[in-house]
């Protein structure tokens, strides 16, 4: 006998009114109880789709049915309704407010005129002791770690009687223990009948949790599968349409001089504890130096130093000559410095303003790029179509504005202007997180070919698939300090990048200080 | 100066701190409801002129206060309502929105006034109605503290009981809590289908309400009659008290009392023989002073909850 699945989309496109095809022909269906993932790159349709079920987004043409019956939800609150959930990646949390406060938003239960406070925690902590999500009912929003804002997440969707969750990769703020708690979280509630879609990039936890798979690339179902019956390597390859590599050829050279010279570098905020505790180390022509660390160890602190965004350190910084002291960003570039910030949304790009804009946001002022007194708008429109063929970004052209890009494809024109001129030195920090594959690879690839060019590169990232791939040699930084120092990053075992990251082995001084090149 | 200090001293000091304060702690709570649902009602000022001039002309023609009071709250509601409708309908600048809102009331109510009463000064050719001083029963009698708290005008006293009533609201209602999501967080609050804009006009109502409450007073209680841009500054001193107070109900209140304080201090410098236009100066001083006091606190306070954080790191790790 055939049932009827619960949830099913059938023929779904959706174009946005700016044009963009992000579904295309889209089939989906979500059967009760199943825990479902749904894969693909940035930009591959993921999000639109669950926007569609969730009333953000309105398909342009075909048909959603939730138990057989048509529906069409014009607002979040329909889906709502239905018993439609969705845990978004950005919290939507008001921090200031008491964990009950958030979860009953909007549903509050009253006594009189009043908000009935002992009903609201007593739901909540029904709530909470039914599906096993251990919360404190009156902590503040804003003292909670990442995960514990998830479990109130959760729970908000919960209280509002969804029993489809859709889940916007979950992972991607939590750490290894916090993800394996959500998945037994989530485990518990497939059990108490919950439909649970999960949206990821990552296959693991995908294999771990999920029982069936939709796998999406390029606004498209690439297919659906028992997650069972495939294994990772046939998820990327339909993910991406090709074998994801995750080996790169790096020709052997030999380094140039030092580059980069950081001696001594200490730095606090008012009388805490230090941040930075004595950081010593060269990075030379050609070559690729890692650091990694579990964050909060000082390395957000250590690329701000290097980058002129703090400058009351003691020490010593210095691209070849030049101390870097009391020079202002600009000052700092003009030396041949180029950064790749961590976070593309607001330091890495200006959202509302053109691809172009954006790609030459580095240069406008140089001669090369202006018509006496105005921009040289042919020569601009010209390097910047270059370059999104070059670096293959998925837009309409040189003119839309950066923030209607995908992270990936927003992060490739970061790249594109912090590489193109042939920089001295290159500070990457988190170059690819949050990106797909293919954007990843390309992004690595384009650091190596710096490295072949002679530029020296400090590669900062929690990714330690990449730190090990792309490194040429590896700075382990804990509490503040050095903790380790690999020469060679392709010999570093992952055991002992893990009992350095988490302060159990220490290399000495004298290993330390052969990050020191002269 | 022994005079002054007399006078400073005196309940007819600290009674008229009160009377001073009145329009500025309506004007406070017209900016604390507002910036609460995270629309800054900068129209105060404009409101509170608007509503200070319908209540002196409809009055006049009612033959009653009340009917004054009535149709002035009904003025600033309806500006309100505007400001509300081009910003959150149309999407006009909020703060765009405001300035519109002051320069029409500032210009409109001469050329409405003129209209009237053939004056572009004053309304002194209409005979309007002034809203009743109050003597409370048994607090009158009271020593010291009876001259201060009573025989105020019948706003003052709805304008305390206007505090206890936001804060009630704020604190303890669904609307409060609402309100207070859409002001910190309006994507957390539409995530579970609180409508955003219905809250935020709904904040800009009640705004309204109480800057025209803040106008009435001006003309109805505060002085008799109406006089070209007589609210000379309250509702820009409100939104100023409303920071200082730090957004909370409470302390929107003592600030409020705080500037009522300096302008009843500049009144009683007059004694002294200051020029004029120094002492006029005093309530604006202290507004800079205050603000500054504010700031300087605010980033102490930040220092110290980062180095707090910092602290539970070390300990933690």
């Amino acid at each position: 006998m055939e049932i009827s699945p619960l949830l099913e989309m059938r023929n779904v496109t959706k174009i946005y009114s700016n044009g963009v095809l992000a579904n295309s022909n889209v089939n989906f269906s979500l059967e009760k109880g199943e825990i479902h993932a749904i894969v693909g790159e940035n930009g591959a349709g993921k999000s639109t789709l669950m926007k569609m079920i969730f009333g953000l987004e309105e398909p342009s043409e075909g048909e959603i049915y939730l138990n057989g019956k048509k529906v069409k939800f014009q607002s979040p609150q329909d889906a709502i309704d239905h018993g439609i959930g969705m845990v978004h990646q950005h919290f939507m949390l008001v921090p200031s407010f008491s964990v009950v406060d958030n979860i009953i938003l909007g549903m509050e239960p009253i006594k009189g005129f009043n908000i009935d406070y002992k009903d609201a925690v007593r739901m909540t902590v029904e709530l909470s002791a039914k599906y096993n999500l251990a919360i404190e009912p009156l902590a503040k929003i804003e003292d909670l770690s990442v995960g514990m804002k998830q479990k109130v997440e959760i729970l908000k969707v919960l209280i509002r009687g969804a029993n489809i969750l859709i889940l916007d990769e979950p992972t991607a703020v939590l750490t290894p223990q916090e993800t394996e708690e959500l998945f037994r979280e989530l485990l518990g509630l497939k059990r108490e009948g919950h439909t649970i879609v999960f949206i990821s990039h990552k296959l693991k936890e995908v294999k771990e949790i999920c029982d069936r798979i939709t796998i999406m690339r390029a606004g498209k179902t690439e297919g659906v599968f028992q997650v069972a019956d495939v294994t990772e390597q046939e998820i990327s390859r339909l993910m991406v349409g090709r074998d994801v590599i995750l080996k790169y050829d790096k020709t052997n050279h030999q380094p140039g001089s030092p580059v980069l010279r950081v001696e001594h570098v200490s730095y606090a905020e008012s009388d805490a504890k230090p941040l930075l505790n004595n950081i010593s180390f060269t990075i030379r022509e050609g070559e690729i130096v890692g650091i990694a660390g579990v964050e909060g160890n000082g390395q957000a602190e250590l690329i701000k130093a290097l980058t002129g965004q703090i400058s009351d350190f003691t020490g010593h910084v210095a691209i070849g000559e030049h101390r870097l002291q009391g020079h202002t960003m600009k000052e700092i570039r003009d030396l041949g410095m180029s950064y790749i910030p961590e976070d593309r949304m607001h330091q890495g790009t200006a959202a509302d303003a053109s691809i172009s804009d954006n790609l030459i946001s580095r240069f406008y002022r140089f001669k090369a790029w202006n018509k006496g007194l105005f921009l040289n708008k042919k020569k601009i429109t010209e390097f910047s179509e270059e370059q999104i063929k070059r670096y293959k970004v998925r837009c309409s052209g040189p003119e839309q504005l950066i923030g209607m890009l995908s992270g990936g494809n927003m992060q490739k024109i970061v790249v594109a202007r912090e590489c193109d001129d042939k920089p001295k030195l290159l500070i990457a920090e988190q170059p690819t997180r949050g990106v797909d594959v293919g954007a990843a690879q390309l992004i690595h690839q384009r650091l190596l070919e710096m490295r072949q060019e002679g530029c020296a590169i400090l590669l900062l990232s929690a990714d330690l698939n990449e730190i090990l791939e792309v490194s040429d040699s590896l700075l382990v930084m804990y509490n503040g300090q050095f903790a380790a120092y690999f020469p060679d990053a392709k010999q570093v075992k992952e055991e002992d990048l893990g009992f350095a990251m988490l302060g159990l082995k220490r290399h000495n001084e004298d290993q330390i200080r052969r990050a020191i090149h002269v | 100066m022994n005079n002054f200090m007399h006078l400073l001293f005196s309940t007819d000091f600290a009674f008229s701190v009160l009377r001073v304060m009145t329009p500025i702690l309506f004007a406070a709570l017209g900016a604390l409801i507002s910036n609460k649902a995270g629309i800054v009602n900068i129209g105060l000022e404009g409101t509170m002129l608007v509503a200070a001039l319908t209540g002196v002309i409809t009055s006049a023609y009612s033959g009653s206060a009340w009917v004054g009071l009535l149709c002035a709250v009904l003025s600033g509601v309806i500006i309100a309502a505007l400001l509300g409708f081009f910003t959150l309908k149309f999407k006009t600048h909020i703060i765009l929105g405001g300035i519109a809102v002051n320069m029409f009331a500032s210009g409109g109510t001469v050329f409405i006034l003129y209209l009237v009463s053939g004056d572009k000064g004053a309304s002194t050719s209409l005979k309007s109605g002034v809203l009743p001083n109050l003597h409370i029963p048994l607090i009158q009698d009271i020593p010291v503290l009876g001259p201060i708290l009573s025989g105020h005008n019948v706003l003052t006293y709805v304008s305390l009981v206007a505090v206890a009533g936001l804060y009630y609201l704020l604190a303890k209602t669904p609307l409060g809590l609402q309100i207070r999501a859409v002001g910190e967080n309006p994507k957390a609050a539409q995530s579970v289908g609180v409508k955003v804009n219905r809250i935020q006009f709904i904040s800009l109502l009640i705004s309204g309400f109480f800057a025209s409450l803040g106008g009435a007073y001006m003309s109805m209680g505060y002085l008799s009659l109406f006089t070209r841009d007589m609210t000379a500054g309250r509702g820009w001193i409100g939104i100023a008290a409303e920071a200082v107070g730090r957004s909370t109900t409470i302390g929107t209140f003592l600030s409020a009392l705080l500037f009522g304080a300096a302008d009843a201090l500049a009144n009683a410098l007059q004694i002294l023989k200051l020029p004029a236009e120094l002492i006029g100066t005093t309530p604006y001083i202290v507004t800079v002073i205050a603000l500054m006091v504010y700031a300087i606190s605010e980033s102490k306070k930040k220092k110290r909850k980062l180095t707090k954080a910092k602290l539970k790191e070390t300990k933690s790790s």
